[in-house]
């Protein structure tokens, strides 16, 4: 390879006092962001759930997703979630937080979210239209197995009446317990 | 031809490899006089990383006639680091690894030039990874290998037979360590796998559920996760937790230490908090003289010819005894970093709409619903309808015009293409050719060349 290379060097001296033309690509590609771009225009979203994008369509790599349920106990309730992918998808699962307050035995007052796909599940298979499904499901059917709200899951569990109670409460605006839940509704 | 009465170099080993033939020579190898100083005014050698690999690497690369080095890193010196980073001593403890390292080769190596770059591997521009004829790789993170690898495979060209054109490639030399085990191996784009092609054989990370960290905690390491990705986020609010500083691992240890006392953990200690929380697992000074030993072997193997190289991926386990393998792996054709893609010629004039619609004419394409993506500028988008709408006024626009201007360049596009009478979704690379042609205004005398055997326009 060393022939090349002199050749190289002596091309290197030439251009350099040469005016530089249209070349090759001097844009920086990324894989993983070919791949989500993939995966966006992809999207098959039920009427339940939109996207958005709030930094333009130049940075898809974050984004906003808007879920109001249809039926269920989060019935017409609307509920927003960030989604941040990192330059490694589909190799890491995209970070996806809460950004409403909501009270649910599987999403904290933080705004994490307990999705299995989302950590031990996730597969370079799965995509961002099986992570919004996933999100849509927690809201149909609430699962008070493995809880981040540990509260909210005890209640669901022993009187669903009253969780059906307090869900209405937080979500049109007021207290559950100590903590105050701003209307969603 | 032994030529051993021709000027010694210090190296008596690098002359034995240089200034004669033998049986297990690559092509094109000359022997001589000329090569051993070829190597040391010509090549230029990047080693990225300046650490356990890096330090390495300097080392052999400078022992091994390379005198044009550079060095970069972002990171510096740690105590922890100087069990087996040995170009640095506790008083450099504080200091830029990528300075300090070239500063202790040049006084060892005489007439070796390493110039360090203290920066991020994202920060350089394009130009500066193209000066290079190699690039040795000593990084500890997939991400930061992906990126390199996509640097290095975006110089690369085609010819109109999709073959790759030789001056265009960039040869890399990727090392990795773990504890006992490691690997070597070379990446030749457009010959060889390059790192895009082979990544979907790692292993998925090992991610804890939430709802186990916040209820129902088994092993240390739980504690600590829990401590590090949900207490941290519940005290601290916004300030994010940056595992560098002291204070904050401290601080995480110490939750952990409270969560494991409240379940009857056991196991806690600074130490696995530090392994857990950085994804580290403890590095030893052997595992990685052997790899950057291959590496720097590989290099020099590339430049002068003298033996065949590494085809391609070597790994080492010495864990329990010793255990090394070399494997072939294949190129991946269809790859989006590193493939040729399809070659696809066009006049200047053409709008993104009618691009659009020749993809779903084109027989090796038979694109519909097709989104467009340059680099980073994604010129199309069929849906979301929010995206659709952002980008429908490109569609009227010359593509050369969107493609800012250049006369050739990779474009992705994705959508539905028709393979064997069924529907499926593709993603697809091409190489977008412009050709002048004299005063064409309208598209109808535009012509679209399919990349075959004979020559005539469709």
């Amino acid at each position: 390879m060393i022939g090349l290379f002199k050749v190289k060097e002596k091309q290197r001296e030439q251009a350099q006092n040469a005016s530089r033309g249209g070349g090759a690509s001097v844009k920086k590609q990324s894989a993983g962001e070919l791949r989500l771009h993939k995966d966006i225009s992809e999207l098959n979203l039920p009427s339940s759930c939109t996207i958005s994008f709030p930094n333009g369509k130049d940075d898809l790599m974050n984004f906003e997703v808007s879920i109001k349920p249809d039926d269920g106990y989060y019935h017409n309730g609307t509920f927003v979630f960030t989604f941040q992918v990192s330059p490694v998808y589909p190799h890491e699962a995209p970070k996806v937080k809460c950004k409403t307050k909501v009270y649910h035995p599987n999403i904290d007052l933080e705004g994490n979210v307990c999705l299995n796909i989302l950590r031990e599940d996730w597969k370079p298979v799965l995509n961002i239209n099986t992570v919004i499904y996933g999100l849509f499901h927690l809201f149909t059917e609430p699962n008070s197995e493995d809880p981040l709200n540990h509260d909210a899951a005890q209640v669901l569990r022993d009187n669903p009446k009253l969780f059906e109670t307090n869900v209405r409460r937080a979500m049109t605006g007021g207290y559950v317990g100590q903590t105050f839940f701003p209307r969603c509704i | 031809m032994v030529l051993m009465d021709a000027p010694q170099s210090k190296s008596r080993d690098l002359d034995k490899l240089l200034l004669r033939s033998g049986n297990l020579v690559g092509p094109g190898f000359f022997p001589g006089t000329d090569l051993r100083d070829d190597i040391r005014e010509y090549v230029r050698v990047l080693v990225v990383g300046a650490g356990g690999l890096g330090c390495e690497l300097l080392k052999d690369l400078a022992l091994s006639g390379f005198r044009n080095l550079d060095v970069i890193d972002m990171d510096r010196i740690e105590v922890t680091n100087l069990n087996r980073q040995f170009l640095f001593r506790l008083e450099d403890v504080g200091k830029p690894k990528a300075e300090v390292a070239a500063k202790r080769v040049m006084e060892r190596v005489s007439g070796v030039e390493i110039k360090p770059h203290f920066s991020r591997i994202e920060d350089k521009e394009l130009d500066f990874y193209n000066d290079f004829n190699i690039i040795a790789l000593g990084l500890d993170s997939i991400e930061a290998r992906r990126y390199i690898n996509g640097v290095a495979c975006g110089f690369l060209e085609y010819d109109e037979d999709d073959n790759p054109r030789s001056e265009t490639i960039k040869p890399m030399v990727d090392g990795g360590t773990e504890g006992f085990k490691g690997h070597a191996r070379v990446i030749v784009p457009g010959v060889t796998p390059c790192f895009e092609c082979t990544i979907w054989l790692f292993p998925p990370q090992v991610k804890f559920p939430l709802c186990t960290l916040a209820e129902t905690p088994r092993n240390a390491a739980h504690c600590i996760e829990y401590a590090h990705l949900i207490k941290w986020h519940e005290v601290h609010g916004g300030k994010s937790f940056d595992p560098d500083e002291p204070e904050h691992m401290k601080w995480v240890y110490d939750e952990a230490i409270k969560r494991a006392e409240l379940f009857g953990i056991p196991g806690v200690t600074y130490s696995l908090t530090q392994g857990v929380v950085k994804n580290i697992i403890p590095a030893i000074a052997s595992t990685n003289a052997i790899i950057s030993a291959a590496c720097a072997l590989e290099t020099l193997k590339i430049v002068s010819g003298c033996s065949k190289t590494l085809a391609n991926y070597l790994t080492y386990n010495g864990g329990e005894g010793l255990h090394t393998k070399v494997t072939e792996f294949e190129r991946d054709k269809e790859c989006l970093v590193c493939g040729p893609g399809i070659l696809i010629e066009l006049d200047t004039s053409i709008t993104l709409q009618k691009f659009i619609d020749m993809l779903e004419e084109h027989p090796k394409l038979l694109l519909s619903n097709a989104s467009v993506k340059h680099g980073k500028d994604s010129l199309y988008m069929q849906a979301p309808p929010v995206l659709e709408e952002m980008h429908r006024t490109n569609l009227s626009k010359p593509l050369y015009d969107l493609m800012g201007r250049v006369e050739k360049d990779t474009v992705h596009v994705f959508g539905t293409a028709l393979k064997n009478e069924e529907k499926q979704s593709s993603l697809t690379k091409l190489r977008v050719v412009f050709k002048e042609v004299d005063g064409v205004a309208d598209m109808d005398t535009a012509i679209l060349r399919v990349n075959s055997k004979r020559k005539t326009p469709l």
